[in-house]
C-alpha cells in the first residue's frame, strides 16, 4: 500500500510549517477576541444589539416556524420605530420608546431547529458563539425548549421561550434564564374541565389517545386530573408513537370500550391524522351509554385547525390566543399583521411578538442586557394590553399567568382563517397554581 | 372478537398500502437492479395529484367587498368556486368525487414523471454501486420535497372522501354482531378493494401478457433476455413508469386516510423498503405477503391487551418482525439467491 | 518519525491533517464558520464518518444503524456525568467501550446477512432503539426532551475528591479546563488526529487488507477456507466504537442526549457523508462530514435580510430578484441545496469529493506524466 501517487513534498511541507507557526503566534487572538472586558455573554458593545429567532424551518413544525418569523420581524420592526408601532401602542409598559433598546438599534439572527433538540441547540449555539446574539427565543416543541433553555442557562443568555405547552419548561426542568409567555397543560386542564362539564355532564368515560412523548404525557396526566376530579371516569390511556400517520389500530379499541369521549392527547399532523381518522369511525355519530360520544381536542393550533377542516366543528379545546379577540391590543396586532402578510396571525405568532416585546420592554427598564437584571425586570412584572388581558410573570416560575381561552371548531365559517370560536374566557384566578407543585429549581442566574 | 376481527382488517388495509408501495419498489429492484431512494417521493408526488386537483377545482372567483372590512383593513374578499358557477350542482358533485377523480390525473402524470426520471437519471446508474444509486435517488427524494415543501408549505392537507363514502359501514351486523360493534369506514373498504384490483391487475399483466413474460424473464436473467435480440431496456422504462404509477395511485386513494404533506414519502420509506426485505429482494409476491404480514402484526401489537404485556411493542414491532425473518429466514420469505446480497 | 511507522506519503497526510485541525478556526473564520460549536462538529462527526469508513469503505458492508451506537455514546456519556465525574475520561473511555459492546452484539446477529439484507437488520436495530429510546424507555433516556444534567445529581466520584458544587450546573471538565468553547475543540480534535491515525492504520495493515477483499469479493475469499466474518466483525465493532467516542463527545461539548440521535436520517446522514466525501478513501469521511456539517448550520441562516444586504451592491429591482432566487436555496430552502448537491456529486464524481480532488490534481499532472496516476484509495466497484 506505499506506492501512492509521488508529490514533490518538501516544499510544502516547509509551507505548512510556516503556515503552522504563523497560525500558533495568531491563536490567542481568537480567544481573547470576545472573552475581552464583557460583563456578561455577548454584552453588545457597538450600535446595535442582536437577537436571535430560533424556529422550526424544516420538518413538520415548519409552518408554524415561520409565522414565528414572521412576527419576530414585525416585533423588530416596532421596537426600533418602524411600521405602526402595532401591539406596543396598547402594551401597559411604556418604556420602549420606538429608538431600540438602550438605545441601540436591533438586528436579528435566524436559525433552524429542525424540531430536534440537537439541531436546536447547535442553531442556538450558533448565534450565541458567532453571532453575538444576547437573546434567545422561538421554537414550536416542549422538548425543543427544554433543550433550548437548558443550552441559555449554561451559555448565560436569556431564552425567551416559543410555542411550548408542557408543564416541565417552567416546571420540573425550569431554568432562571428562561421565561414562559405561553400556557401550559396544567392551565389547559383547569379551564377546559368545567367547559365540559357544563357542555357533556359529570358522568362521563374518557378514553385518552397521548402522543407519547414529553408533552402528550403532560397534557394526559393534566386532562385526567381535572376531568377525574369532577367525577369522569378514564377507561384507558393510550400512548400512540409520534407521527403514526394511520392510528387505525388505536382508534378501532375505543368504539367498543364503553367510553364515551376521546380525547386526543396530539399536536400537529398527530392531530390532524387521528381526529380525521376517528371522525371516519364514524366515533361522533355514535351513542353510548345513552349519550352522544364526542371528542376533545385539549390544545388547538389553528393553523393546523385550517388543515382539519370539517372535522374540528363542535370540537372544544384551548388556544393561547386568538386572532378574533376583539380587545384593544389583540386588533392592534391582527392590523399591524395582518395589513404586512395578508392574513391573520396565529398564536404561535402572538406569543413570539409578546416575548420579543417583553423582553425588549425588560431590558429598557432595567437599563441593561445582562441576564440578571433583565430576568429582575421581568421576575413580578405585571403588564396589560398584548392580548390576554392583565398579565403576569410569575417569580418563582418565569410563567405568564393570565386568562386562558377555551375554543371550539366554528360551525359556519367565514373564512379559511375563521376556524375557531371563543366559547370561554376562564379567568386567571381559575387556572393559578402553586409554583411548587410541578417542581423543579430555577437555580441562579448565569450571566456567562 | 370484535376487536380482533377490527385489528385484522386495520392490518389488512395497512397491508394493502405497505404492499403496493412495495410492489413498485421490488418491481425496479427486480428488473433493473435499482435501490430507489425516491420511491416514497413518488408516494408522496401521487398525493399531491389529489392536493393540485382538488386545488383546481375549487378555483375561486375573488370578488373584494369593500363595505365590509377584515380585521386588518383590507376588504374582504367574496369566494366562489368557478366549476359550481360553470357547472352547478355537476360542479359540486365533481369538487366531491376530487380524490377519485384525481386518479386520471395521476396516471398519465406518473407515467411520464417514472419514464423521465428513468431515461434521465436512474438509466445511468444501472451499472453502478448500490451506494451511488442510494445517494443520488435520496438526493432527487429530497429534491422533489422540498419542491413541493415550497409550493404547498409544511403542514397536511386533508382531501375529504366523497360525500356518500365518508360515513362507516356495519359490517358486523352480517356477521351476526349486535348492531354498530363492528364498524369500518367506507372509504378503507374501498382503499382495501382497490389495492386488491391494483395488485392483481399488475400480476395479471406480469403473468399473462407477452410483455409481462419477457419483463420476468429479464428479471431472472437480464443478459440472456439481451441476448435473444429483445429490447430489454426500453421494456425496463415502462416496467419503471409502471412502479411509478402504482405507487402514484396508491397516494391518491391514500390521501382521505392520511394528509398528505411534503414528508410523507420520506415517512413511508423505510417502512416500504423493510417490507419488500422481509418479503425477499425481488419477489413480488412476497413483497404482497410480507405488506399484509407487517400491517396485521402492527395493529395486532397495538392492542391493549398486548401493549400491557409488553409495553412499547407497537412502537418496534415492525423492526423486530425483520429481524426475526430475515435470522430465520436469510433472504426474507421468498428471496431469490443472489439478488443484492453482495 | 519514523516510531509511527509509516511511509512518506502517509507521514504528509498526517501532518496536513493535523495542521487543518490545529488552524481550524482560522481556515473557517473567513466563509463564517470559525465558531466553536461548528468546528466541533466537524471533528465529532468527522470522527463518526472515519469509523464508519472502516467498516464501509473498506468492507462494503452497509449499516444503516450506525446512529444507534453514536447515541449509546451520548446517554452513557451523560449518565457518567450524572452519577461518576464532570471528568470527560471516564465519559468517553465508557461511550467508547459501550459503543463497541452493543455494536458487538448488533454485529454478530447482522454480520450473518450480507448485501441489503444487513443494512435492513442493522436499520431494524437502530430503530428499535430510537423508538424504545423516545417512549419507553424515557426513565433511561428522558424520551423527546433529551437527557441532560441536574444540580443534585449523585456525582459520586467528584463528591469522593470533594469538588464542591456549584450553585448552577457544573461543566464537562479534563481536569478543571472546561470543555466547553474552543478548549472543547481542541479535546475533540485531538481525538480527532488520534481517530484518523488509527484508521489510517488499519488501512495500510493486513487487517485493512483483509478486509478489502472481502468488498472485492467475498466468496472467493471464502472459497479458500478462510472465515470472513471475525474480520468483519472486527471492523463493525471498530466503527461502533468511533461512533460511541463521537456520541460521547457530543455529550462531551454539549451535556444532552437526545433520542433523535438513534433515528435512520442521523444513520443515513453518516452514511451520505462519507460517501459524499468519497468512500473508502482516508480523507473524504471527515470532508464529507464537515461540508454537510457546514450546509446544516451556516446555509440555514442566511436569512431574507442577510440576502438583501449582500446584494445591495445591485440596482434595487435586481437586489430583490437575487435575494429571492438565492433564498430558495439558502434559509428555509437548505435542504433542497443539499439535495442537489448529492445529485451533482454522484452523477458528475461517483468517488465523492476525493474523486474531484485527484482529478484536479491529475489534471496537473498528466501534462507532465502522460497517463493520470492510479488512485489505490478509491473505493473498489463492486458487480
Amino acid at each position: 500500500m506505499s506506492n501512492e501517487t509521488p508529490t514533490n513534498n518538501s516544499r510544502r511541507n516547509i509551507l505548512k510549517g510556516t503556515v503552522a507557526i504563523a497560525a500558533a503566534s495568531t491563536m490567542p487572538l481568537i480567544f481573547s477576541n470576545k472573552a475581552f472586558a464583557a460583563n456578561y455573554t455577548n454584552e453588545p458593545t457597538g450600535s446595535t444589539v442582536t437577537f436571535g429567532f430560533n424556529v422550526p424551518q424544516t420538518g413538520a413544525y415548519a409552518d408554524e416556524g415561520a409565522d414565528e418569523l414572521r412576527a419576530y420581524k414585525l416585533a423588530v420592526q416596532h421596537i426600533n420605530g418602524e411600521g405602526d408601532g402595532g401591539m406596543m401602542n396598547t402594551f401597559s409598559s411604556k418604556a420602549l420608546k420606538g429608538n431600540g433598546v438602550n438605545g441601540k438599534k436591533v438586528v436579528y439572527v435566524t436559525g433552524d431547529t429542525q424540531t430536534k433538540s440537537d439541531a436546536a441547540r447547535a442553531s442556538a449555539k450558533r448565534m450565541i458563539e458567532k453571532d453575538g446574539a444576547v437573546m434567545i427565543t422561538g421554537g414550536s416543541s416542549s422538548g425543543v425548549a427544554i433543550a433550548v433553555q437548558g443550552l441559555c442557562q449554561e451559555a448565560g443568555v436569556i431564552f425567551m421561550a416559543g410555542l411550548t405547552h408542557s408543564n416541565d419548561t417552567t416546571g420540573k426542568d425550569k431554568k432562571a434564564n428562561g421565561f414562559r409567555h405561553f400556557f401550559n397543560t396544567e392551565m389547559t386542564g383547569a379551564a377546559l374541565a368545567p367547559v365540559l362539564k357544563n357542555n357533556y355532564g359529570t358522568d362521563r368515560v374518557a378514553y385518552h389517545l397521548t402522543a407519547d412523548y414529553t408533552w402528550g404525557h403532560s397534557q394526559e396526566g393534566s386532562i385526567r386530573k381535572y376531568t377525574e376530579s369532577m367525577g369522569w371516569k378514564t377507561a384507558q390511556a393510550v400512548p400512540t408513537p409520534v407521527g403514526a400517520g394511520d392510528f387505525s389500530q388505536y382508534i378501532t379499541p375505543v368504539l367498543n370500550s364503553g367510553a364515551d369521549v376521546l380525547v386526543l392527547n396530539h399536536y400537529g399532523k398527530d392531530m390532524v391524522n387521528s381526529l380525521t381518522q376517528a371522525i371516519q369511525f364514524g366515533l361522533r355519530d355514535r351513542q353510548v351509554n345513552g349519550k352522544q360520544f364526542e371528542i376533545v381536542v385539549p390544545l388547538y393550533s389553528r393553523l393546523m385547525a385550517a388543515g382539519a377542516g370539517e372535522n374540528v366543528k363542535g370540537i372544544f379545546g384551548s388556544t393561547n390566543w386568538h386572532w378574533s379577540l376583539q380587545d384593544a391590543g389583540s386588533k392592534a396586532f391582527v392590523k399591524s399583521f395582518g395589513k404586512a402578510y395578508g392574513f391573520p396571525p396565529s398564536q404561535a405568532a402572538h406569543t413570539t411578538y409578546c416575548q420579543a416585546i417583553l423582553y425588549a420592554d425588560a431590558c429598557q427598564r432595567a437599563g441593561s442586557f445582562k441576564p440578571s437584571a433583565v430576568g429582575a425586570a421581568l421576575e413580578g412584572f405585571k403588564f396589560d394590553g398584548l392580548g390576554n388581558g392583565p398579565t403576569e410573570y410569575r417569580a418563582e416560575d418565569h410563567q405568564c399567568f393570565k386568562d386562558v381561552l377555551v375554543v371550539k371548531g366554528k360551525e359556519n365559517p367565514s373564512s379559511k382563517f375563521d376556524v375557531l370560536e371563543v366559547v370561554e374566557v376562564t379567568p386567571r384566578a381559575q387556572v393559578e397554581y402553586e409554583a411548587s407543585m410541578l417542581g423543579g429549581n430555577l437555580g441562579p442566574y448565569n450571566n456567562g | 372478537m370484535d376487536a380482533f376481527i377490527l385489528q385484522v382488517l386495520n392490518g389488512l388495509d395497512k397491508g394493502g398500502a405497505y404492499a403496493l408501495i412495495a410492489l413498485g419498489l421490488t418491481l425496479v429492484f427486480g428488473t433493473l437492479g435499482v435501490v430507489n431512494f425516491a420511491h416514497g417521493a413518488l408516494f408522496m408526488l401521487g398525493a399531491f395529484c389529489a392536493v393540485i386537483v382538488k386545488k383546481v377545482l375549487t378555483l375561486e372567483r375573488v370578488e373584494l367587498d369593500p363595505t365590509q372590512l377584515t380585521a386588518w383593513g383590507s376588504p374582504v374578499e367574496i369566494r366562489t368556486h368557478y366549476i359550481e358557477e360553470w357547472f352547478g350542482d355537476f360542479g359540486t358533485l365533481l369538487i366531491d368525487f376530487s380524490v377519485p377523480a384525481s386518479i386520471f390525473l395521476a396516471i398519465p402524470i406518473m407515467l411520464i414523471l417514472g419514464i423521465v426520471m428513468e431515461r434521465g437519471l436512474i438509466r445511468h446508474f444501472y451499472k453502478r454501486p448500490h451506494a451511488d444509486q442510494i445517494l443520488v435517488t435520496f438526493g432527487l427524494a429530497i429534491v422533489i420535497q422540498e419542491i413541493v415543501k415550497a409550493q404547498f408549505g409544511a403542514n397536511p392537507i386533508p382531501q375529504a372522501t366523497p360525500e356518500m363514502f365518508s360515513g362507516s359501514a356495519d359490517i358486523g351486523v352480517l356477521m351476526g354482531f349486535a348492531q354498530n360493534t363492528v364498524v369500518y369506514p367506507w372509504w378503507r373498504i374501498i382503499y382495501l378493494i382497490f389495492a386488491g384490483v391494483i395488485l392483481s391487475s399488475v400480476f395479471a399483466f406480469l403473468q399473462f401478457t407477452t410483455f409481462g413474460m419477457v419483463v420476468r424473464a429479464g428479471m431472472a436473467d437480464r443478459e440472456t433476455v439481451g441476448l435473444l435480440g429483445i429490447d430489454i431496456d426500453r421494456k425496463f422504462t415502462i416496467v419503471f413508469g409502471l412502479a411509478a404509477v402504482v405507487a402514484g395511485v396508491a397516494g391518491v386513494m391514500y390521501t382521505p386516510i392520511l394528509a398528505p404533506d411534503y414528508h410523507i414519502g420520506m415517512d413511508f420509506l423505510v417502512l416500504s423498503f423493510v417490507v419488500v426485505v422481509v418479503g425477499g429482494m425481488g419477489s413480488l409476491g412476497g413483497a404482497v405477503a410480507a405488506g399484509f404480514l407487517l400491517g396485521i402484526l402492527q395493529s395486532f401489537a397495538s392492542m391493549n391487551e398486548v401493549k400491557s404485556l409488553l409495553p412499547g411493542i407497537d412502537q418496534v414491532i415492525i423492526y423486530l418482525i425483520a429481524v426475526v425473518v430475515l435470522l430465520v429466514r436469510p433472504r426474507g420469505l421468498m428471496g431469490r439467491k443472489g439478488v443484492m446480497e453482495d | 518519525m519514523n516510531w509511527l511507522n509509516i511511509n512518506k506519503n502517509d507521514r504528509n497526510l498526517l501532518i496536513g491533517f493535523i495542521v487543518v485541525v490545529l488552524l481550524g478556526p482560522l481556515i473557517m473564520e473567513p466563509i463564517g464558520g470559525g465558531y466553536p460549536d461548528l468546528l466541533q462538529k466537524f471533528a465529532i462527526f468527522g470522527i463518526f464518518a472515519i469509523g464508519f469508513n472502516i467498516l464501509f469503505g473498506l468492507t462494503g458492508y452497509l449499516s444503516f444503524g450506525h446512529a444507534a451506537f453514536l447515541g449509546i455514546g451520548s446517554y452513557t456519556a451523560v449518565w457518567s456525568f450524572k452519577l461518576l465525574t464532570m471528568n470527560v475520561i471516564p465519559a468517553i473511555i465508557l461511550a467508547t467501550l459501550l459503543g463497541g459492546f452493543f455494536a458487538l452484539i448488533i454485529g454478530f446477529i447482522a454480520l450473518r446477512r450480507s448485501g441489503i439484507y444487513f443494512s435492513i437488520l442493522t436499520l431494524a436495530f437502530a430503530q428499535m432503539s430510537y423508538n424504545l429510546a423516545y417512549s419507553v424507555l424515557t426513565p433511561i433516556t428522558n424520551g423527546e426532551t433529551g437527557l441532560q444534567l441536574r444540580l443534585h445529581d449523585a456525582r459520586v466520584v467528584d463528591g469522593l475528591f470533594g469538588v464542591e458544587r456549584t450553585a448552577g450546573l457544573p461543566n464537562t471538565e479534563l481536569f478543571g479546563l472546561a470543555m466547553s468553547g474552543w478548549n472543547g475543540y481542541y479535546f475533540c480534535g485531538f481525538l480527532a488526529i488520534v481517530g484518523f491515525f488509527i484508521s489510517l492504520r488499519i488501512f495500510r495493515s493486513p487487517f485493512g487488507l483483509m478486509l478489502r477483499a472481502v468488498k472485492s469479493n467475498q466468496h472467493r475469499l471464502s472459497y479458500t477456507g478462510l472465515n470472513t466474518r471475525p474480520y468483519t466483525l472486527a471492523a463493525f465493532v471498530i466503527s461502533g466504537m468511533y461512533a460511541g467516542l463521537a456520541g460521547g463527545l457530543l455529550a462531551v461539548t454539549d451535556p444532552l442526549a437526545g433520542a433523535e440521535r438513534m433515528q435512520w436520517t442521523a444513520s443515513g446522514e453518516v452514511v451520505l457523508m462519507t460517501i459524499f466525501g468519497g468512500a473508502g478513501t482516508l480523507l473524504g469521511p471527515v470532508i464529507g462530514s464537515a461540508v454537510i456539517k457546514y450546509f446544516e448550520n451556516i446555509f440555514s441562516s442566511f436569512n431574507e435580510g442577510i440576502l438583501l444586504n449582500a446584494f445591495s451592491f445591485l440596482p434595487e429591482g435586481l437586489q430583490q430578484a437575487f435575494a429571492w432566487t438565492v433564498g430558495l436555496f439558502v434559509g428555509e430552502g437548505w435542504h433542497l441545496t443539499l439535495g442537489l448537491l448529492f445529485m451533482f456529486i454522484v452523477i458528475f464524481l461517483p468517488g465523492g469529493l476525493m474523486e474531484g480532488a485527484t482529478r484536479i490534481k491529475s489534471l496537473f499532472q498528466s501534462s507532465t506524466k502522460g497517463s493520470p496516476p492510479i488512485q489505490k484509495d478509491l473505493p473498489v466497484e463492486k458487480s
